[in-house]
């Protein structure tokens, strides 16, 4: 009963701060919400018992992605007034299609999961030679989430060897 | 009912309020050191040997006017110095000062809580802090301020690598996110982590003294080139806020890196038995110790060293600091792998 009203509570604000991020008028202040946002979502991983998350989603999203976020936008001049030859409304039709599409995306997750029968969650804490938030975490990364992590890290490689190119054209 | 929330309770005012009397002595303290440095006496007039300084300095900063910049954001530029003040305060929650004691027939331990991941919790609260530094530059709508805060996030950012890596080489050694196991683990392997680990020791403080902006790395508040640096545009308590957090940054600093490095709670040389007479210094005694003698250290270079270039700054932290810290994280991982084949 507590934990039901702590997690709609905390979606509460979730929700609420993702309308503030897109509703807000100054940049700044969005990407304020933003972190704020970051924040809370980190909250739900504490009530969900995965404090290891919780923590990386603090360093990861609030400080570090988004610090990055409110440089762009402080050094960045948002004032430039949209070119005549554009059209208006293209970005919110845009933006209509992406919504509508992860909105599916989600509909279509819950409607499986729904006709699934509830499996054990792959490696329950018994089937697992460590004990510890962080402890399981590595040990399912390392053994059966090997390949999605190593596509990860390489993903991640890929991106900085292309920001490094980008921003020297001559090495 | 009273282990739950009464101990907890108390445990926090304690902390909190020794932890803003110990900011406001650090003040003192580092006044004092630089002024015998300089052969001059420091703050003398306020009680004996200028003892009360801090509070005549406290209640000076309390009635002060507050002002806030006409064209300043406003809601930003008063959030600032709170998060600011926030994270700096925060951070204690998971230091060990000490081991468990019995207090009044009560068994108590002698930090707020030991969470699994206490050290990671450092590394992300930490890192919520630079937003106070960078907002501060941003809603001042001034244009020093807003030079100060870029070159202080940018190095905050910097270093917060090179620090974050050699944290990575010491949960290695001890294979523990917690600080309490941390310590424990530097007690059951009979050495300090500063001799294992010599070079993640000196990288973490050179690391430490950039992300508390002091010098030879206080470039965000070069007085000779940005007036006051970030802080430029506030006054009263709002200034204090952020001068108490830089101070408390520095405390954390110390604490962290006398649990990390220096054995925590342990006395020196914990396993030689010759040695125990020492144990009549209590646990906690010994903490405080040795972070004073970091604290000391801190003040000692801020009157030694000149002032870094910015770019021999960012020099330092990319080319050499952070090279540096991946390549003991790597030796250390070799190292860890072969002693335990053999």
């Amino acid at each position: 009963m507590a934990e039901a009203i702590v997690f709609y509570t905390l979606a509460a604000f979730i929700l609420g701060f993702a309308v503030l991020v897109v509703t807000t008028k100054d940049t700044v202040h969005s990407v304020l919400f933003l972190v704020l946002d970051f924040l809370f979502v980190a909250a739900l991983y504490v009530l969900l018992e995965a404090p290891f998350l919780a923590a990386i989603q603090v360093l990861v999203y609030a400080g570090g992605i988004v610090v990055l976020y409110l440089f762009v936008v402080m050094l960045v001049n948002l004032q430039r007034p949209p070119e005549a030859h554009e059209d208006p409304r293209r970005l919110t039709r845009v933006g209509f299609g992406l919504s509508m599409a992860v909105l599916a995306e989600l509909a279509a997750i819950a409607a499986y999961s729904a006709s699934i029968p509830a499996s054990p969650a792959i490696g329950s804490a018994a089937a697992l030679p460590v004990s510890g938030n962080t402890e399981e975490v590595g040990w399912m990364l390392y053994t059966s989430y090997l390949i999605p992590f190593e596509i990860a890290s390489m993903l991640l490689l890929v991106a900085m060897i292309g920001a490094i190119l980008l921003a020297k054209r001559e090495l | 009912m009273i282990d739950a929330l009464l101990i907890p309770t108390i445990k926090i005012l304690i902390v909190l309020n020794a932890t803003l009397v110990a900011v406001s002595y650090m003040v003192l303290l580092e006044r004092k050191v630089i002024a015998w440095a300089q052969s001059r006496l420091g703050p003398m007039r306020v009680g004996p040997y200028g003892i009360l300084q801090p509070i005549a300095d406290a209640l000076k900063l309390m009635i002060k006017e507050d002002i806030t910049p006409v064209r300043a954001d406003k809601w930003v530029f008063t959030a600032a110095p709170i998060i600011t003040m926030v994270p700096a305060l925060i951070v204690y929650a998971v230091i060990p000062f000490g081991p468990e004691v019995s207090l009044f027939g009560r068994q108590v331990t002698l930090y707020i809580t030991d969470i699994n991941v206490g050290l990671l919790y450092i590394v992300s609260v930490a890192s919520i802090g630079v937003y106070g530094l960078i907002l501060a530059g941003y809603a001042s709508n001034s244009k020093y301020p807003l030079l100060a805060s870029l070159r202080a996030s940018a190095q905050l950012i910097s270093y917060e690598v090179a620090v974050t890596l050699t944290l990575v080489s010491v949960i290695m050694v001890a294979g523990s996110l917690s600080m309490v196991s941390i310590v424990r683990a530097q007690e059951s392997q009979q050495v300090w982590f500063a001799f294992i680990q010599p070079v993640a020791f000196v990288i973490f403080f050179i690391g430490g003294l950039a992300e508390t902006n002091r010098a030879p790395f206080d470039l965000p508040e070069a007085e000779q080139e940005l007036t006051g640096g970030f802080h430029t545009e506030y006054s009263g308590m709002r200034f204090a806020l952020f001068f108490l957090a830089e101070y408390a940054n520095i405390i954390v600093v110390s604490s962290v890196a006398t649990t990390l490095f220096l054995g925590g709670w342990l006395r020196p040389f914990p396993s030689w038995e010759w040695l125990s007479f020492l144990d009549i210094i209590p646990s906690w005694m010994w903490f405080l110790l040795k972070s004073f003698a970091f604290l000391y250290v801190f003040v000692w270079v801020r009157a030694t060293f000149p002032r870094y270039r910015y770019d021999q700054l960012m020099r330092l932290g990319w080319k050499v600091l952070i090279p540096l810290a991946i390549l003991n994280l790597v030796v250390t991982g070799i190292v860890k792998v072969l002693v335990g084949a053999s």
